[in-house]
């Protein structure tokens, strides 16, 4: 989940990335096009030397090696290496069904796995996606040879899960072209065989069928010579049509090991003589470690060693327990590194005093708003803390350093990544490190390269101990050192005209980094400002399912219900005003009206509010029922949700991200929230960080695709945003009051 | 200026005072198989589990049951396994997440219902959960939407709760009932 996708490793290597001036993500992406230009390397679908390499790695006898990314045995089964870690959203069997779909291959003999994190498994697909999204400029990008594109995937090691991008870059980019190519190989080679023109022969079921002779060649007879061939980089794709995979909801490959405990997440490895570390960071971001005494760690039984790192200190032990208890007992000082002062008021007040100076790090609209807002503009401020990514498995990674090789083994968003900045910490040539990815037990932004400081800390104890280490964060360490989505605020303001609609908008909003270009705004005004006030806490910026589109969404579509009421107009007529005839927005707000039963009468007590938002690429709109509890507390009573995502892969997988994400907003909206108090975070627990569970998640969930056959979309990220502002819309509804600030349980309470 | 160390608030002072105490073998029956461990008695369960027997489908999540992550069953009754001392399980029956086939291989019905309602994303919960599902249906029998609210307090932060009160009654046969909640 998260923005774009450039691993820094001096960034990521800091102890203290606080500031991130300069880490200019997309301006890096981007650049490095700018000066290639196209046409310096010949056209293939992989560039040979790393693609030689990686199909090494991963072919043994019997096995045959089609662009890296496929291996075909000759018992038919299919391999698929997959650049992307499944963190849950099932997209690992969305990639293998569209490669699946395009190969025509029997299903049930195709299996996923992740690629290693190797340089020639570096994602060119994503590469060239995200060019093209964030450069603005898709034909352009299109024209780049594949193989360039595969070195900047490598330059970047470019192996990451992020921006909702597997199906829609990784998948249609590389995966199906790659299915279709090596489809046509197949066949290329069946003809010869069966003495045939390749036009009378089909493929079905892993098999290319000839109809007039009856004769049929299992792909698994024909992989070795068709691996042979130079592939096609630009085979024809199936019509939609023609689908046999795509668009079904074909059951998820991982789903079976995860019901019976057999699946291994980075937390569950484990080999012969491993120790179990685990550690503490400076409470308040960038201090270091001053001093600590070792030894009443080391009277603790089970414990074999201290170490001190820069900012933080380890225990390493028999196993967690004593590793934990040898940690608790240590009385450790930290510097806090000028960072005291620092707590959620002094940078509400950071904020405040950057809005009221009124000089904006950068801005972006049309016309002149100033003048448009006029003297007396309708204006609001909200507020959002820092939200915490609280993914179920803590970081837990495993490394090894011997005979000059350094092993690592867990789930992280970017194998490759990990690998080159666990070399580099260690010093080491990147063909002496290996990195093995495993299971990740969710994510949600939090495991991308910018926040990988578990890997500096888990290459430091192992390049030091003579046997293989885990290091398990606890809990505490999780919530306390967390790469929260950065606590925000906003002041919008808006002119209405005489004709009830808006003559001007404006949005001031203050976070450590931009959101003008990866945020989208969905309506068509007249005249509009964006403009953006920089200030960077100790905190890092993390990226948090959806990243801006989260605080962005909420104030925008909140500040558009403020109007609606102001204009005396229905929310969903008002909005209906503003957005293009004939726009995927329009179709997609209309329908949710529609199926949500919008205007219909409800029972006392309960409210609707909607919210439309468009990030990733694909549009998401919820109508919210509530009610507010006699606690004070808000009950989601029914959710009704359209999206557009241009087409769908597997809607049974689309639709469960759709609900997951819809609740994550929801948990996040109603009682999530990270507060510091003198640099330091005061949340310690998913005790006093609350996480809707099932009882107050939404009874009913009605969830609809569009599939208008626009571009395709993301889908594990655009459910998030409209989730908030949608449920503040209704408790509106029902109370009369507005909500600015979040997350609205302190509110309900007030 | 330095600071020292945020408080620790969720584990208690005894955990760290009784570091002192020497390995006992405790005997316990794990998944229908007795079993021996040297540990000292006050280590969670969970950590027995997953360390000294091997059994890694139980999860670490919060280590202050407040997530359910660990959910196993002691003597049919479903506990959170970190924050269960292990010596306080001695001569008691466990039943963990590997424990739930039956002697040939097949799932368990509730097993079976998370994958036919596929209910995993990430996973990493899931173990807890069904465990949790288990013991509610084995104490109800085909429990209401009241009795899942109230039993079901694991945590799942990708959100899978819509399904999983499918997947329960799908379990016991009231897949009609939750036909509407969650699309596909």
């Amino acid at each position: 989940m998260a923005d774009s996708p450039t691993p820094n490793l001096a960034e990521a290597a800091a102890p203290t990335p606080a500031k991130k001036k300069g880490f200019k993500r997309r301006a890096f992406l981007i650049g490095g096009v700018a000066v290639a230009g196209a046409g310096l390397f010949g056209i293939k679908l992989s560039d040979s030397r790393a693609a030689s390499k990686a199909a090494a790695l991963t072919t043994g006898k019997g096995e045959h090696n089609f662009a890296t990314w496929l291996k075909i045995a000759e018992d038919d089964q299919i391999t698929i290496y997959s650049p992307h870690t499944d963190i849950g959203q099932g997209s690992n069997t969305g990639l293998a069904q569209m490669l699946a779909e395009e190969l025509d291959a029997a299903w049930d003999k195709v299996r996923l796995v992740s690629a290693p994190g190797e340089p020639g498994f570096a994602n060119t697909g994503l590469a060239r996606g995200f060019l093209g999204e964030m450069s603005g400029q898709s034909g352009i990008v299109a024209g780049i040879p594949q193989s360039f594109m595969s070195l900047i995937a490598r330059s970047m090691d470019l192996q990451i899960t992020g921006g909702s991008s597997a199906l829609r870059y990784t998948g249609q980019v590389t995966f199906q072209k790659v299915g279709a190519a090596t489809r046509l190989a197949l066949i290329e080679v069946a003809a010869e065989r069966l003495g045939v023109p390749a036009a009378e022969l089909t493929t079905a079921d892993s098999k290319v069928l000839h109809a007039k002779s009856g004769k049929s060649l299992r792909y698994g007879e024909l992989a070795a010579a068709a691996a042979a061939l130079s592939l096609d980089s630009d085979p024809q794709l199936k019509s939609p049509k023609d689908y046999k995979l795509m668009r079904t909801s074909v059951p998820r490959l991982d789903l079976p090991a995860k019901v019976d405990g057999s699946a291994q997440y980075g937390m569950d490895f484990t080999v012969p003589d491993m120790r179990v570390a685990t550690i503490m960071a400076a409470p308040v971001r960038g201090g270091k470690l001053t001093s600590v005494d070792e030894a009443p760690a080391m009277a603790v039984k089970g414990v074999e060693k201290v170490i001190k790192l820069d900012n933080a200190v380890a225990v390493i032990a028999k196993g967690y327990w004593s590793a934990l208890g040898g940690l608790r007992a240590l009385s450790p000082q930290f510097s806090d590194g000028g960072n005291a002062g620092i707590s959620t008021a002094s940078i509400f007040k950071a904020y405040d005093d950057l809005f009221a100076k009124g000089e904006p790090a950068d801005e972006a609209g049309e016309g002149d708003v100033k003048a448009a807002l006029g003297a007396k503009p309708i204006e609001a401020k909200y507020q959002v803390p820092f939200l915490h990514h609280a993914m179920m498995e803590p970081f837990a990674l495993t490394a090894h350093f011997k005979d000059g090789k350094l092993n690592l083994w867990g789930g992280m968003q970017d194998p490759l990544a990990s690998k080159m900045f666990a070399a580099k910490v260690a010093g080491l040539d990147a063909d002496n490190v290996t990195f093995h990815p495993m299971l990740i037990g969710g994510s949600f932004g939090r495991r991308l390269p910018m926040y990988m400081e578990i890997v500096e800390q888990v290459t430091m104890l192992a390049m030091q101990l003579p046997y293989p280490v885990k290091l398990i964060w606890s809990r505490e360490e999780e919530v306390a050192q967390g790469a929260y989505r950065p606590q925000s605020a906003a002041i919008l303001r808006a002119a209405i005209g005489t004709d009830g609609k808006i003559a001007a908008f404006s949005n001031d909003y203050g976070q450590p980094e931009s959101a003008e270009s990866e945020t989208t705004f969905i309506y068509d005004l007249p005249v509009v400002a964006r403009r953006y006030y920089e200030y960077a806490s100790n905190q890092q910026a993390g990226a948090w399912r959806s990243v801006n589109s989260t605080q962005q969404g909420f104030y925008n579509e909140s500040f558009m219900d403020e109007l609606a009421h102001a204009a005396k107009a229905d929310p969903v007529e008002f909005r209906r005003k503003h957005l293009k005839p004939g726009s995927r927005h329009l179709a997609v707000l209309d329908e949710v009206a529609k199926r949500s039963g919008w205007g219909t009468p409800l029972p006392a007590g309960v409210g609707r509010g909607v919210a439309i938002v468009e990030s990733f690429k694909t549009i998401v709109a919820h109508v919210i029922e509530a009610s507010v509890k006699e606690d004070g507390s808000p009950k989601v009573l029914k959710v009704t949700t359209v999206v557009d995502a241009g087409s769908i892969v597997n809607p049974n997988a689309a639709a469960a991200q759709i609900e997951g994400g819809t609740i994550m907003g929801l948990s996040s909206a109603i009682g999530e929230a990270i507060t510091l108090e003198q640099g330091v975070v005061q949340q310690s627990n998913l005790t006093d960080y609350p996480i809707l569970k099932l009882a107050d998640a939404p009874a009913v969930h009605d969830i609809h695709f569009l599939n208008s056959g626009a571009p395709m979309g993301g889908i594990g990220e655009p459910g998030v945003p409209p989730a908030a502002p949608a449920l503040a819309n209704a408790l509106f509804a029902v109370t009369g009051k507005r909500i600015r600030q979040l997350p609205l349980l302190t509110q309900a309470k007030a | 200026m330095t600071v020292a160390p945020v408080m620790i608030r969720c584990y208690p002072a005894r955990y760290w005072e009784r570091r002192k105490e020497q390995d006992v073998s405790i005997n316990l029956k794990v998944n229908g198989k007795a079993v021996s461990v040297d540990a000292e008695p006050d280590t969670p369960l969970l950590w027995v589990l997953r360390e000294d027997i091997g059994l890694t489908g139980t999860k670490f999540g919060c280590g202050v049951a407040a997530c359910g992550a660990c959910s196993v069953h002691v003597n049919g009754q479903i506990m959170r396994s970190c924050s269960i001392a292990v010596g306080d399980v001695a001569g008691k029956s466990v039943t963990t997440i590997e424990g739930l086939k039956s002697a040939d291989g097949t799932l368990h019905r509730v097993q079976q219902a998370w994958i036919d309602t596929q209910v995993p994303q990430c996973g990493y919960c899931q173990s807890g959960q069904i465990m949790a599902a288990v013991a509610l249906i084995q104490q109800t029998g085909s429990p209401s939407d009241a009795q899942i609210d109230e039993a079901m307090t694991n945590i799942c932060r990708c959100g899978s709760y819509p399904r999983i009160r499918k997947a329960i009654h799908a379990a016991t046969g009231k897949a009609a009932a939750a036909a509407q909640n969650g699309a596909g």
